[in-house]
């Protein structure tokens, strides 16, 4: 029996084991809305394209399954842009369909055309239009599965709507054949031994964690590891949660706002185990002085990430979890106590911690009693800026997955609709997103999609009244010249939340910060938007300066046990 | 230290193809000195010859970032002592009575062919290594250059060993 495109499509997506999709329809994607009508696709309208990609994404992060959402074309599609880099630049695979003009209509400027295909290359791991029906069902198997495999990514596929129309016999698509796709997940065996023997004779070894840990998997093999060979662990943004937040080996997050001791730590090893993380210059500093002594191990799925800006001695490519049972079964190796002790005496004399000042409502604290009252265990989206930073710092994570946001590409808007994706995944813990109130802005429409589903996503708006990050490099890099950072004209967040729909609540001063997290923790069926007006003038500390080693930290608080 | 390397590379041979390759080195701020491209013995793959103004850092980022674009089979890097290369170059120069068999002469030495000719120009047709057809390029210059057309690099491998 013959079918349409548009039913091909549906079908292929439920093969794919889609179970919800994230999106907005317009004239160029109309025949696959019907046809996901008739089939019952579990299906979300958002109130901007920006927002589905990143729903499917928080979708995507929180469960491990690929994330599907879905425009029309032109500016349908154009709005998927920035969604698709934010996934693809931390390796979420997401698989985006986007209606397309008639075909015949594709380079003649027609109403609503872009070139898709041309605009979304550089911010995907692969993409497609899809000028045949007959190619359609295959072409859906081969993206999944690019999106899912090595390192994961975001996958654009563009339909014209002649072919969502057009009817052909449904042929179940083979196996998926890319001549010039073949990931390799098992590292070369001689490099790993090699890297094996370098570990077992190394006196001051640091684990430093990316989210390829999570990704792969990996979180059970990484604990495994860093425990039987009493190695210290240190995260990148990305790896918060792979390694338990609380455990003794943990040193918390490295880098630009990572602890003195986390950076300390690696540059004074004398082996770095790079795990999954790319050595991103927010995590590297000047990239010839990070871990100077260090002789590097980078295991990555990922050769394109090896030696990319810091040269690496033992480049192992495979999937990280493959590599660490590996490791673990030939690991020996004495406890490293002085290298430990060494460790401990810098988090004794250089601790994370805020300088409490009396009647201030400082951001810290606030996210200190989030994941107190949380104990850890919500899935926390979080937006970009500083409170992203103290997330980072003073949220403690003990899970993967539950930490979702924007690493690579940094981007505002992210935090809320990832957080209904998620909450949409239907897990267990409580979804948060922590967010400000200028990142807020950038996609406050889709308190509309969190109220009309009753979903019972907590938003917890850091309120300083500024581009909290830009404000902190004016002022210590710029002479304090506040330019285009104040956010005077914010909206009342709370009453915006009650127009909405949603329960909106102020706070100003300390002693109201558990009663708001309370009530919004306990709202089990709406969006709490609880706005926490905090000092505007605090910054994230202690900081890399630009361009220096990243243990040359300012802002660090000393404390002599 | 930065210099010229000769990159093959075997690609589906499928519309957006050129447009891939191409937009990877310009947003990752590679230089491309010459791009040629032309269908292979099977009509799904297409070959590339890349020749690439890098450091020794640089030319492996860009081999590894070749090498994840999905629609490309294999890469390989040409050494200059191990491949042929050959580049072709159709030059339309001015002539003169006067002019004419010097020309002729200068095409015969560099076994070039004279491909069109009229009262007032030639169209020189030559294949050789890059070296060779700057050679001629700047032989030619002095009676009047017109027009220059070239193909950029392309290159095999010695030997029996191939790419795919």
């Amino acid at each position: 029996m013959k079918k349409t495109g548009a039913d091909i499509l549906v079908q292929c997506l439920l093969n794919e084991g889609v179970e919800i999709v994230f999106g907005c329809p317009g004239g160029a994607n109309l025949p696959i809305y019907d046809a996901m009508y008739r089939a019952g696709v579990r299906h979300i309208l958002v109130r901007h394209e920006q927002g589905g990609a990143h729903m499917a994404d928080g979708y995507a992060r929180a469960t491990g399954k690929v994330g599907c959402c879905m425009a029309t074309s032109g500016p349908g599609a154009t709005n998927l842009v920035t969604g698709l880099g934010t996934a693809n630049m931390d390796s979420v695979p997401v698989v985006a369909i986007t209606g397309q003009v008639k075909s015949w209509l594709i380079g003649n400027d027609a109403f609503q055309e872009a070139d898709v295909v041309g605009i979304t290359r550089p911010v995907t791991k692969h993409n497609y239009l899809v000028k045949n029906v007959d190619e359609l069902a295959q072409t859906i198997k081969d993206a999944f599965h690019i999106a899912r495999t090595g390192r994961p990514g975001a996958v654009l596929v563009d339909i014209p709507s002649d072919v969502q129309l057009a009817e052909t016999e449904f042929i179940q698509p083979r196996e998926v054949s890319l001549p010039g796709y073949k990931p390799r997940v098992e590292g070369h065996p001689g490099q790993i031994q090699r890297a094996i023997d370098a570990l077992n004779a190394a006196e001051r070894p640091v684990l430093y964690v990316g989210g390829g840990a999570i990704s792969s998997g990996a979180c059970p093999e990484l604990l495994e590891l860093a425990e039987k060979g009493r190695i210290p662990v240190t995260c990148t943004t990305m790896g918060l949660g792979a390694f338990p937040g609380g455990h003794e080996l943990s040193l918390g997050m490295l880098g630009m706002h990572g602890s003195q001791y986390a950076n300390n730590a690696v540059q004074d090893s004398d082996l770095l185990i790079a795990v999954g993380a790319r050595f991103d210059d927010r995590v590297t500093g000047q990239p010839e002085t990070f871990a100077p002594q260090a002789k590097k191990i980078h295991i990555d799925i990922d050769p394109a990430a090896i030696s990319k800006t810091v040269p690496v001695d033992i480049p192992i490519v495979g999937d990280v979890r493959d590599v660490l049972v590996q490791f673990n079964r030939q690991i020996n190796r004495e406890e490293p106590t002085e290298w430990l002790n060494q460790i401990e005496k810098w988090r004794r004399q250089h601790p994370l911690k805020w300088k409490s000042e009396d009647g201030k409502l400082l951001p810290q604290y606030v996210i200190h009693r989030i994941s107190e009252m949380t104990q850890g265990n919500a899935i926390v989206a979080s937006d970009v800026g500083q409170h992203q930073m103290w997330v980072g710092q003073y949220y403690r994570f003990n899970r993967p997955r539950h930490f979702l946001q924007s690493g690579g590409l940094g981007t505002m808007g992210f935090g809320l609709p990832a957080a209904i994706g998620a909450a949409f995944a239907g897990l267990p813990d409580p979804v948060v997103c922590i967010s400000g109130d200028g990142s807020i802005q950038m996609c406050i429409q889709e308190f509309a999609t969190a109220v009309y589903h009753r979903l019972p996503v907590k938003l917890f708006i850091i309120n300083n009244g500024h581009l909290g990050m830009v404000r902190q490099w004016q002022e210590l890099f710029y002479g304090n010249r506040i330019m285009a950072s104040d956010m005077t004209g914010n909206p009342d967040f709370a009453r915006v939340a009650e127009a909405y729909g949603a329960v909106g609540l102020h706070v100003e001063h300390a002693e109201e910060v558990d009663a708001a997290i309370d009530k919004a923790l306990s709202t089990k069926d709406n969006l709490v938007v609880v706005d926490f007006i905090v000092e505007p003038y605090e910054n994230v500390w202690p900081m890399v300066k630009p361009g220096t080693a990243i243990n040359d930290m300012m802002g660090t608080i000393s404390e002599m046990a | 230290m930065i210099g010229r390397h000769t990159v093959g590379v075997l690609v589906a041979n499928r519309f957006g193809v050129l447009a891939r390759v191409s937009g990877l080195f310009s947003a990752r701020g590679f230089n491309i000195a010459s791009l040629a491209v032309g269908e292979t013995e099977d009509p799904s793959v297409s070959r590339m010859t890349i020749v690439v103004e890098a450091d020794g850092p640089t030319l492996e980022q860009v081999k590894k970032q070749l090498n994840r674009l999905i629609d490309v089979i294999k890469v390989q890097e040409l050494t200059s002592d191990g491949m042929v290369d050959r580049e072709l170059i159709m030059i339309k120069v001015s002539i003169s009575p006067e002019t004419r068999t010097e020309i002729l002469q200068i095409a015969e030495i560099f076994r070039a062919k004279v491909v069109d000719i009229n009262q007032k120009s030639f169209i020189i047709e030559a294949t050789g290594d890059e070296n060779k057809i700057v050679a001629l390029v700047e032989l030619l210059r002095p009676f009047g250059i017109k027009e220059v057309v070239r193909t950029g690099r392309i290159a095999v491998s010695r030997g029996p060993k191939t790419i795919a």
